[in-house]
């Protein structure tokens, strides 16, 4: 047998996966039947395997409205897939932005202190598993009197504190794994604690930084939709809810295809610029 | 006139749950200006504590180090240290690794002069090409250059390589030996070096000064190396002088490193590394170091 080049079994392999899962997912979903009834009238109903699961084609017929014009806004409620998705990054994007402002540097102390570890890792345990769905409703409490901004605020709030963990763990040991060497250059080159900070400390740990910062984008995407249906901000979560709401599960699908490659995308751009700062 | 380093009674001793372990014990030894002197030993013997200790990245139990006139406290840049493996910063060029100390030394001086700096000791040391480069697109033997280069462009008070040549091949070695005594004959920097190779003790010291097995390692014996300077491998090879004071040296790290303790020899296992300089155990370095001899013998 000939073997493909890598290139294009590179291409070529993800192709066939995904037409596999079309195929069986079309095999598995639910489809519409009619058949004559004693009377001579003609009745639908569903059938196969999952009743209830839209098969990829139906999904692209009742949903390629939100698809070929993914920037449309018609209404509040029916707008392109992408105009909604835009609306959920933006928010993320803040959201993320807080939690690396603060997770970076609790990593650094939780990595540069012995004592600090001790006295607040058993927090950071104790707080990191807590589901977005637990904190939400915090949020909202906390920012209730910021009358307009409150529900901005609780996602943001709700977004940054789910997703700063990685980033304050990987920091955190990205700290302590700094090679002795390297700290030893800058004890015999005198150099100041600033200078070691910036000059030695932050470069070393830049890889693990970004290793983090990968995962916290991942949980900030992964938080938003659980966000979105709590307090009713547009974007593709309170879509998905208000299309389930509204038993059009087509729209389901459609959102769950979107979520997932967006979040994938994120986190390819995420390792190439990780990538780009692997040193040694 | 007195010693331009001073070391006296330098004793370094470890807790382990067994009470103290004394790595180095009353460890005396004065070094002349501009004088290259060599510790020489068996891994684990402490040598590169006594080199930590000058570089003040490792505290003396008791005892003291005068450099200059002045009595040492701690690591600074008056000291250029050449480390075992380089240990650049592998997100900076050559360049930028030697301007970290040159920035931090000469931070008086205009920012094209101690580019200058940098450029010349980077030149000096076969860079001139490649200064630019990250260190991970430079061979282990250039990387150590710039060890080199950023040791000797600090001007500093006082030289101390850490078996700067331990982690290359043979043929490496020869040259940067070379290069290293190049820049050398240049400043004349007073240097201490750690060693295990006889024959690169014999090449660049002026005297060699032998310890003993450790624990509790301390001076056993020095040798003055008569050669003249600048030194030529080939001249020195085709002296008979040199054959008698290596066999002399490896008498000493055979025989008397262990009976000047009181140890008999081949018992001898290494420590558990209390120095904690990540050296191969003695058994292997030894394997490593015989071929050269042999060469040695054949030119």
């Amino acid at each position: 047998m000939k073997k493909f080049p890598p290139w294009l079994s590179n291409i070529l392999m993800p192709f066939v996966g995904i037409v596999v899962t079309l195929v069986l997912w079309q095999a598995i979903s639910g489809r519409v039947v009619q058949s004559r009834q004693p009377d001579g009238t003609m009745e639908e109903s569903k059938a196969g395997l999952l009743k209830d699961l839209p098969g990829p084609i139906t999904t692209w017929e009742k949903t390629r409205k939100y698809v070929v014009e993914p920037f449309a806004k018609r209404e509040e409620l029916d707008q392109g897939i992408l105009r909604f998705t835009w609306y959920s990054l933006v928010i993320v994007a803040k959201g993320y932005a807080i939690a690396l402002a603060l997770g970076t540097p609790l990593g650094f102390l939780l990595g540069l202190s012995k004592s600090f570890t001790k006295m607040f890792d058993p927090i950071i345990q104790i707080l990191r598993p807590v589901s977005p769905l637990a904190w939400m409703p915090l949020g909202v409490v906390l920012f209730s009197n910021t009358g307009r901004a409150a529900n901005e605020l609780a996602a943001l709030f709700t977004i940054a504190v789910c997703a700063m963990w990685p980033t304050v763990l990987n920091t955190a040991v990205g700290v302590r794994a700094i090679p002795q060497d390297y700290l030893n250059v800058a004890r015999v080159l005198k150099l100041s604690r600033w200078q070691t900070l910036r000059r030695i400390m932050i470069p070393a740990t830049l890889p693990y930084m970004f290793t983090g910062y990968r995962l916290s984008l991942g949980i900030a995407w992964l938080v938003i939709v659980a966000v979105e249906m709590l307090t009713g901000r547009i974007g593709i979560g309170n879509f998905l809810w208000n299309e389930y709401n509204n038993g059009l599960y087509t729209s389901i699908v459609l959102c769950i295809v979107t979520i997932g490659v967006v979040g994938f995308l994120l986190d390819r751009a995420m390792s190439l610029l990780e990538r780009r700062f692997k040193t040694a | 006139m007195s010693a331009h380093v001073d070391i006296s009674r330098l004793s370094k001793s470890f807790a382990t749950a067994k009470g103290p372990l004394v790595v180095v014990r009353d460890f005396d030894l004065r070094i002349a200006r501009g004088e290259f002197v060599t510790l020489i030993g068996h891994s684990g013997c402490g040598k590169s504590t006594v080199l930590a200790m000058l570089a003040g990245l490792s505290k003396a139990t008791s005892g003291g180090i005068v450099l200059a006139g002045r009595e040492l406290a701690g690591p600074g840049p008056d000291r250029g240290v050449v480390f075992q493996s380089p240990t650049l910063l592998p997100w900076m060029t050559a360049f930028e690794n030697v301007m970290l100390g040159v920035d931090q030394v000469f931070y008086t001086a205009a920012r094209a002069e101690r580019r200058q700096i940098a450029e010349y000791y980077l030149t000096v040391v076969g860079l001139g090409e490649s200064m630019h480069k990250l260190p991970g697109q430079l061979s282990q033997g250039m990387r150590q250059r710039v060890g080199i280069a950023r040791a000797f462009a600090l001007s500093p008070k006082m030289l101390l390589l850490d078996e700067p040549f331990g982690m290359l091949d043979a043929l490496t070695r020869f040259e940067l030996q070379q290069v290293l005594l190049e820049l050398w004959n240049r400043n004349r920097l007073t240097a201490l070096m750690v060693t295990h190779d006889v024959d690169e003790a014999l090449f660049l010291s002026d005297r060699i000064v032998m310890m003993t097995n450790g624990p509790e390692a301390e001076v056993g014996d020095i040798l003055e190396v008569p050669f003249a300077r600048p030194r030529d491998r080939q001249q020195l090879l085709a002296d008979p002088e040199y054959y008698r004071l290596r066999e002399y040296l490896i008498e000493f790290l055979n025989t008397r490193a262990y009976t000047l303790k009181g140890q008999t020899p081949r018992s001898h296992e290494p420590e558990a590394k209390p120095d904690g300089d990540g050296k191969p155990p003695a058994a292997a370095t030894e394997k490593h170091s015989k071929p050269t001899s042999v060469a040695f013998t054949a030119a």
